[in-house]
């Protein structure tokens, strides 16, 4: 097992999954809202906009994403994030993970908004709010606090799905493995129970809380 | 009461009348009504369908400033309908709806801002259920009118005190009984000062025991001089508070006139014949 931290960055390839996770688990979350609001605006050119999105990255195998984001965005289009290569990839592959758990918080938000009585939304015009008022007093809340189930099982999704950006050669916990599968083919059982925990004690807290969370939050009608 | 910005020359048809505080004790806590007896609510012509749902035929109805208007008739004739096209929840296809001289915009923030002059009172109450008692009551003072929130909680407290439900303003909706929930729905359409208040069914989601609380509110509001259209069969409360019963079947008007002159003498068959069924039970 030492030679397992010796010879490999393990701590690194950890340290590049939790990265992963947390900046796609925020920009999927930002990304995802826009495109509920999107689904649920009166303005039908937006909301098929909205469809379009879920329908395209949703049916989408994610590698094929991942892929797309490095080879088509940098090596075809030309656009580059950063001048450091694995900077450059660590970013694209950030994009990919994040267009793609988008469209499943969408999603989720969207069985929140299910939850809500259609009263909700008379009762905000009928005082007055705006859309966008009564998205963001009345709405939105209620949506998320019913979404916090379906959206912890999407982070969980996502924190397992970043081992998919290999295929770019970002030096995460599934690159970790095949360079050790390639360079030192005894440790490969060691590195797989120690990934395996790694994401069970990456992953649980986050269905423990969520679990929690939707409890606490759960609006009582 | 008018927003001013909104004053437009269509709405001074004669010169400002002033307010008529005679007879309206607690005025104070009840936007004060101007001109009574100008039409406020004039609707013209209005059709509406559900696909081939004839919903609303021909309705001509005003209803003028002050008044109490019952609206009455047999479940499917379109009264909820009514109410609902009245604040434009509900679309319609032809006629046209007027409140204090301006035509219903279509859509966006003229539509808003009409909306926050006509209350809305729903038979399931539809409090903001995230929110606190107070929140829902001073949301719509905050966002809407622009009110600083010191100023939108005094005036909720004291809005909540008068219908009797201060003491629960830091509760969720849910803690509290239907017939204090339909209370704050009151309270929270009062707040907007509304130039009239609709109020569909207001006690039909209730048990008998909270029914009189919700109605002895209606009634101090309809003698304070309060815009009112009400859908509600409680002939007890039409009897005491309306000036005017209307009477709709498959969504038409049939007939309307004073509570007495409805209730013991109704003129078409139908009016007749709902009337048996409902004082029969
Ligand atoms: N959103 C809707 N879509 C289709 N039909 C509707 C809708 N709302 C009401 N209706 C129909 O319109 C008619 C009138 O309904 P409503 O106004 O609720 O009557 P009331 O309040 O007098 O019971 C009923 O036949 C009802 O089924
Ligand atoms: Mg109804």
């Amino acid at each position: 097992m030492s030679t397992l931290f010796d010879q490999f960055d393990v701590w690194g390839a950890f340290w590049m999954t939790i990265k992963l996770t947390v900046l796609a688990a925020v920009f999927s979350l930002v990304i995802g809202t826009v495109v509920a609001i999107m689904r649920l605006s009166p303005v039908p050119v937006l909301r098929f906009l909205g469809t379009s999105y879920v329908n395209v990255f949703r049916n989408t195998p994610l590698t094929l994403i991942v892929f797309f984001s490095l080879i088509g965005l940098w090596q075809t289009l030309g656009i580059e994030l950063s001048a450091q290569l694995s900077v450059n990839a660590f970013r694209f592959a950030v994009i990919g993970l994040s267009v793609y758990h988008a469209a499943f918080v969408c999603e989720a938000l969207r069985s929140g908004v299910n939850t809500i009585p259609l009263g909700q939304a008379e009762a905000a015009r009928s005082i007055g709010l705006t859309f966008g008022q009564s998205l963001r007093e009345i709405i939105l809340p209620q949506a998320f606090r019913g979404a916090i189930t379906p959206l912890g099982n999407t982070l969980i999704a996502l924190a397992k799905n970043t081992t998919v950006v290999v295929t770019i050669g970002v030096a995460e916990t599934a690159y970790l493995m095949s360079k050790v599968n390639e360079d030192a083919a005894d440790q490969l059982t060691n590195v797989f129970i120690l990934s395996a925990v790694f994401f069970v004690v990456l992953t649980i807290p986050i269905g423990l809380l969520t679990g929690r969370l939707s409890k606490k939050l759960a609006v009582k009608r | 009461m008018s927003d001013p910005s909104g004053a437009t020359p269509q709405d001074t048809p004669g010169a400002p009348v002033p307010e008529d505080t005679a007879g309206v004790p607690e005025a104070a806590s009840v936007p004060a009504q101007a001109a009574p007896g100008e039409p406020l609510v004039v609707m013209k012509g209005v059709n509406k369908h559900f696909g081939d749902l004839h919903v609303l035929k021909d309705i001509d109805l005003t209803v003028h400033r002050g008044e109490v208007v019952i609206v009455i008739g047999p479940s499917g004739s379109g009264k909820s309908t009514l109410c609902r096209t009245i604040n434009r929840l509900e679309t319609f296809e032809s006629g046209s709806i007027e409140i204090d001289g301006k035509p219903l915009p279509e859509e966006g923030a003229d539509l808003a801002r009409l909306r926050a002059d006509v209350g809305m009172v729903f038979q399931s109450f539809n409090l903001f259920a995230h929110k606190t008692i107070l929140q829902n009551v001073t949301l719509g003072p905050i966002k809407v009118r622009k009110q600083s929130k010191e100023a939108a909680e005094k005036r909720a407290m004291e809005l909540l005190a008068r219908v009797g439900v201060d003491h629960q303003a830091s509760k969720y909706p849910a803690q509290l009984s239907g017939g204090q929930q339909q209370r704050v729905a009151i309270a929270r359409s009062l707040a907007m000062d509304p130039k009239v208040m609709l109020f569909d069914e207001p006690t039909s989601a209730l048990d008998p025991e909270m029914i009189t609380e919700v109605l002895d509110v209606m009634t101090s509001l309809a003698k304070e001089g309060m815009t009112m259209v009400v859908v509600t069969h409680e002939m007890g409360f039409a009897n005491r508070a309306a000036d005017r019963v209307v009477f709709m079947s498959d969504g038409a008007v049939l007939e309307q006139g004073t509570p007495k002159d409805f209730f013991t003498n109704p003129q078409t068959d139908r009016a007749k014949d709902f009337l048996g069924k409902i004082l029969t039970h």
